[in-house]
């Protein structure tokens, strides 16, 4: 997969950092995942957090000395696993998203997308265009839009950050083309008026960190583009 | 530091693991504190995050960052879990295996030392309003959004602020890469 667009700079630190809103996380984990180059870059970018946390003026802790050895186990057991909701153990099996991205899909992003690219209940937005909303805890929308080939997502300008990723097809705006595991990291100042390719339909993760305002004639048939 | 990781991965030794624990773990607490939670629960996130360090040190490879790299990464991800009740999204360092393996060089774990002492430089270096939006960002959890609302700056000062401290971070590797 020959990716060419990538996350932002400033928006690959904010997720290294930690402090990315929670849907345009989900959007930078999948592409991350994806892509080599912003894997390596996500990679330095936790050595400055590393760096920061060294150089903390300490706190003092309450309990001084880590608690005996007894308490906690006589070895280390990597097989513990911390986050009950991430970690791939036991999750639920990823045959088809893995198709989209290669097996590469985050353990809890696999689990919050649907089985099947196909099998998704869309919600026809019209014009072309379907939703289907993802529950994610936490700041911003996220969601998966369906473009039918050759149609236009309407010209909208973003109340705040927006992350598209391509699953399967195509689109193309005045930045560019997007193909599969390129990932559309626009912000407040674009405008912008992406158009799928012909031949197939374009399936993308979206989020947002808030609404998309949508524009002109279109805006009141959009209007359930809110929480996108 | 990451001798003392690699002593308690490879032989539980418990006295490497205490100073780990004595100097990452009042640290950590004051990360945790800098999110704007309690001293208590804080240092139960200290603790914990000290406790999955104890529990996954054999998962942990010096060439892939430091110890503290690798600390920070266990309680950012904790942070986002139990204090924005948010899904930490960020994979660990040793779940990026593949990653790792296709860049292991002979000598990685002194490149890594070197890198390392590259990022603090560069982070030294940083004028103070760049300085400034790494600290909000990486130690007080805050969005670019928060960030340009507390100083009072336009999100787009906020941004290319962040891009032009990561770009002397980044230049400052450029020949370790």
């Amino acid at each position: 997969m020959t990716i060419t667009h990538h996350l932002d700079d400033a928006t690959l630190m904010s997720f290294a950092a930690g402090s990315l809103p929670a849907a345009l996380s989900a959007v930078a984990a999948a592409h991350v995942a994806m892509c080599t180059r912003c894997r390596r870059e996500v990679a330095g970018l936790e050595r400055v957090g590393g760096a920061l946390l060294a150089e903390l003026p300490p706190a003092t802790l309450d309990r001084a000395e880590p608690p005996a050895s007894a308490i906690w186990g006589q070895t280390p057991r990597p097989d513990v696993h911390e986050y009950p909701h991430r970690a791939g153990e036991g999750s639920d099996p990823i045959p088809a998203i893995a198709g989209a991205l290669r097996g590469a899909a985050p353990a809890p992003l696999a689990r919050l997308l649907p089985r099947e690219l196909d099998n998704v209940r869309w919600r026809r937005l019209g014009l072309g265009v379907w939703h289907h909303r993802l529950a994610v805890a936490g700041r911003g929308g996220l969601g998966l839009l369906k473009v039918a080939p050759g149609r236009v997502v309407p010209e909208h300008s973003h109340a705040g950050a927006e992350l598209t990723l391509v699953l399967r097809g195509s689109f193309h705006d005045a930045t560019g083309r997007y193909l599969p595991g390129d990932v559309a990291d626009l912000d407040e100042t674009i405008e912008h008026k992406p158009i799928a390719d012909p031949g197939r339909e374009c399936i993308c993760l979206v989020a947002s960190e808030r609404p998309s305002r949508f524009r002109g004639l279109l805006a009141r048939l959009l209007q359930p583009l809110h929480g996108l | 530091m990451a001798d003392l990781l690699r002593r308690v991965a490879e032989r539980s030794d418990t006295a490497a693991f205490r100073e780990l624990y004595q100097t990452y773990g009042p640290r950590v607490k004051a990360f945790m504190m800098r999110q704007g939670t309690d001293a208590a629960t804080a240092e139960d996130l200290a603790q914990e995050t000290l406790f999955t360090v104890w529990r996954r040190a054999s998962l942990y490879a010096a060439d892939k960052g430091s110890a503290a790299t690798w600390i920070f990464a266990i309680a950012r991800n904790l942070r986002i879990d139990r204090l924005r009740r948010e899904m930490p999204w960020q994979e660990l360092p040793e779940e990026r295996l593949e990653a790792a393996a296709s860049e292991a060089l002979p000598d990685e774990a002194l490149a890594e030392k070197e890198r390392q002492a590259r990022v603090r430089a560069a982070l030294a270096s940083l004028p103070p309003e760049q300085h400034e939006v790494v600290v909000l960002s990486y130690l007080e959890g805050l969005s670019h959004g928060e960030i340009a609302a507390r100083l009072r700056v336009p999100l787009g000062t906020v941004k290319s602020r962040m891009r032009i401290a990561y770009q002397k971070i980044r230049a400052g590797l450029e020949d370790l890469r």
